[in-house]
């Protein structure tokens, strides 16, 4: 007689990036975040909405799991918190009072608080475990990778203590080696930088790092940053371990990242505030702390090759996601193959955290798969027909529908050549911070000014901000210095000499918008000002439709390339339902909509009746 | 509220930190006191490392 199905729920939440995730016998069923439902980006609540569409996406209520697993541990965490305040004594004491009230009313009796939300689902539930925080990322990063065994590089902000962790994982164990412990923390140093440069912390990071190539490399004033980061601000040892200048920050019992004033002397330049002109220091300051973040992450993984033996590597946490330092670090011949997953922040650690359970509690082997067990991320909910439809007749929506994927795509690609901009909605969500074309938002790579309009007019972010293209996996090399896979965007490669074109004398001295719109290649959408272009590949086993997509661009263009920028404005969560899809369509300037096999087209389209002022329902990140 | 007892007890045997026993304590009356007051622990945060 088959025994019945072992089911673990994984769940993130009450930090940032709250998320949940559902094992069957330790095959990842479904994945997903909660901001994706609530509609509010980095939701930190408990994953409510998450946790009932992946029962009824498994058609099981919470009485059949058989473990649910929150993603780290609240008491050691709360044991960080007091050693940390009395270490920084009388420092700390405006924080002290806002957070250990939380800590005591609730945060502290975590169970009880983690029991009355799931009370709201359901009465029957199994014991609550609770993994290690790193341990999560770590397990997230190793069972999912198709390595029987790996080096494991953990970097993020915090978790309980450790900020950094060094492991090794073989068969289904992982063994901790080396830990760097809060408060030095290399997401933190980079994240209070983030600040700096007027950026929001904990989404920020991102565009702090889409700003470094504007810097410029040659410039005194950037080796001079440089310099000083690492004569004062942090102390990096041959084997990547460090120590942070803690004179220079205000995070460990402070409500702010970084002691402006110190920096102000240090650097010369004052924080700069949000949403303000960005001027050259900025860049160049920018630069500074990628090219030492790029440092620390290689001296990294040098030493996680020394200490495990390993070909493979493994990585997760905030810092993983840093897809500029993994290019680097793939260019690098430390380890043959490197594996990132692609849900790295604290949603990943869900998942993470379920795996934990079921390798680690119920000691079940492994089953490693090729090319990994991720099954592309696209982990999170998708929409019927009749959803579409209903959708549709909501709003008077006048579409077209296509019998056959074919014969869409044939009457997508001539849109895509005359330069109009698409919002393409497939399948299944995606797990993670990014969108891999399933929602996504694609346009022609070639058009001088595609990437101003998606910016400004689409999007409605900072117009320096780079487009990643999306490549047929099997052609990556031919437009890419670049071999292999990079499924997530999580990989930053250069583009090839042949299709890049020549920069003007003093490039960097130009003004931004000058060396902005400057055609730097043939794909100039997609080309970063330092020729950087950050690369998802797309497989045919994994996602034909896009796959075949691309292959119909290459027919008429020459390029199987494309834009992908994720469905969603600035503040936005990505789209996760066809309303979602819909409402952004109407609401910005793009063209088409594209959901499933259905067709829409802007100008058909009846007005839109919205609220007013809708941006403002987004926070801007 | 045994298996929160319970938990914390074992918390202190792993980790052996037992000078944080009468800090733990000392807030946990404060946080009485405050849930009895009435008044509200939650604020806004700018980063949530706690």
């Amino acid at each position: 007689m088959k025994s019945e199905p072992c089911y673990i729920l994984g769940v993130s939440a009450f930090y940032h990036d709250s998320a949940a995730a559902l094992l069957c016998d330790g095959i990842i069923v479904a994945a997903v975040q909660e901001e994706r439902f609530t509609r509010k980006k980095a939701d930190d609540s408990f994953p409510e909405h998450s946790i009932r569409w992946l029962l009824s996406e498994a058609g099981i209520g919470l009485e059949d799991l058989n473990a649910i697993v929150f993603y780290d541990k609240p008491f050691l965490k709360f044991e960080r918190l007091l050693e940390t305040y009395h270490h920084f004594l009388p420092k700390g004491l405006r924080s002290f009072l806002i957070s250990i009230p939380i800590w005591i009313k609730d945060k502290l009796f975590f169970r009880r608080l983690l029991k009355n939300a799931f009370d709201k689902i359901g009465s029957d539930y199994p014991k609550i475990l609770f993994a290690e925080h790193h341990l999560s990322h770590a397990a997230s990063a190793f069972y999912p990778s198709p390595f029987e065994d790996a080096a494991i590089l953990t970097i993020d902000g915090v978790g309980e203590w450790g900020t950094t962790v060094i492991g090794k994982g073989c068969g289904r164990d992982i063994t901790f080696i080396k830990e760097i412990r809060f408060p030095h923390s290399l997401g933190l140093l980079y994240s209070a930088f983030t600040y700096y440069c007027g950026f929001r912390v904990n989404s920020g990071e991102y565009k702090l790092m889409g700003l470094a190539p504007y810097g410029n490399p040659d410039s005194d004033r950037t080796r001079e940053y440089i310099d000083k980061i690492k004569t004062h601000v942090i102390d990096i040892k041959s084997d990547g371990s460090f120590l942070l200048n803690m004179a220079y920050f205000n995070y460990a019992v402070g409500l702010t990242m970084s002691q402006d004033s110190k920096w102000e002397t240090l650097f010369g330049l004052k924080r700069r505030l949000p949403e303000s002109d960005l001027s050259e220091a900025y860049m160049d300051l920018a630069l500074a702390i990628q090219t030492v973040t790029e440092d620390i992450v290689l001296k990294l993984a040098q030493t996680a090759s020394a200490l495990t033996g390993s070909e493979n590597l493994v990585m997760a946490g905030g810092v993983a996601l840093n897809c500029v330092a993994n290019g680097k670090l793939k260019q690098q011949p430390i380890f043959k193959n490197i594996w990132i997953q692609p849900a790295s922040g604290d949603a990943g650690g869900a998942l993470g955290a379920a795996l934990c359970a079921w390798h680690i509690y119920l000691k079940e082997d492994r089953v490693v798969q090729t090319p990994d067990s991720m099954s592309g991320s696209y982990l999170g909910p998708s929409y019927c027909r009749r959803d579409n439809l209903n959708t549709f007749r909501k709003y008077g929506a006048v579409f077209k529908h296509y019998a056959s994927d074919d014969l869409l795509i044939a009457d997508v690609i001539p849109q895509l050549e005359a330069g109009k901009v698409i919002g393409w909605f497939q399948g299944s969500m995606e797990f993670g911070p990014r969108a891999l074309g399933n929602r996504s938002i694609i346009g022609d790579p070639r058009q001088p000014d595609m990437q101003k309009k998606l910016n400004l007019k689409i999007k409605f972010r900072e117009g320096f901000r780079p487009f990643a293209p999306i490549v047929k996996e099997e052609a990556v090399s031919l437009f890419f210095d670049y071999t292999g896979d990079s499924p997530y965007m999580l990989m930053v490669a250069p583009v090839k000499e042949s299709i890049r074109r020549p920069l003007p004398d003093r490039y960097h001295e130009l003004p931004l918008a000058q060396r902005l719109y400057h055609l730097r290649s043939d794909l100039p959408a997609i080309t970063h000002v330092d020729y950087s272009a950050r690369l998802q590949t797309v497989s045919k086993t994994t996602n034909f439709k896009l796959w075949a997509l691309l292959d119909a661009f290459e027919m008429v263009s020459g390029y199987p390339i494309l834009i992908n920028t994720s469905f969603n404005v600035r503040g936005e969560p990505i789209v996760c339902t066809p309303e979602d899809a819909y409402r952004c369509f109407m609401r910005t300037d793009m063209d088409i909509l594209v959901i499933e096999n259905f067709l829409l087209i802007r100008e058909d389209q009846p007005p839109f009746e919205d609220i007013q002022n809708w941006r403002d329902t987004y926070v801007l990140d | 509220m045994s298996e929160f007892l319970s938990e914390m007890v074992s918390f202190f045997m792993t980790r052996k930190k037992f000078w944080l026993l009468p800090v733990v304590l000392v807030l946990l009356l404060l946080g009485a006191l405050m849930v009895f007051a009435g008044s509200s622990a939650l604020a806004p945060f700018i980063y949530t490392l706690f």
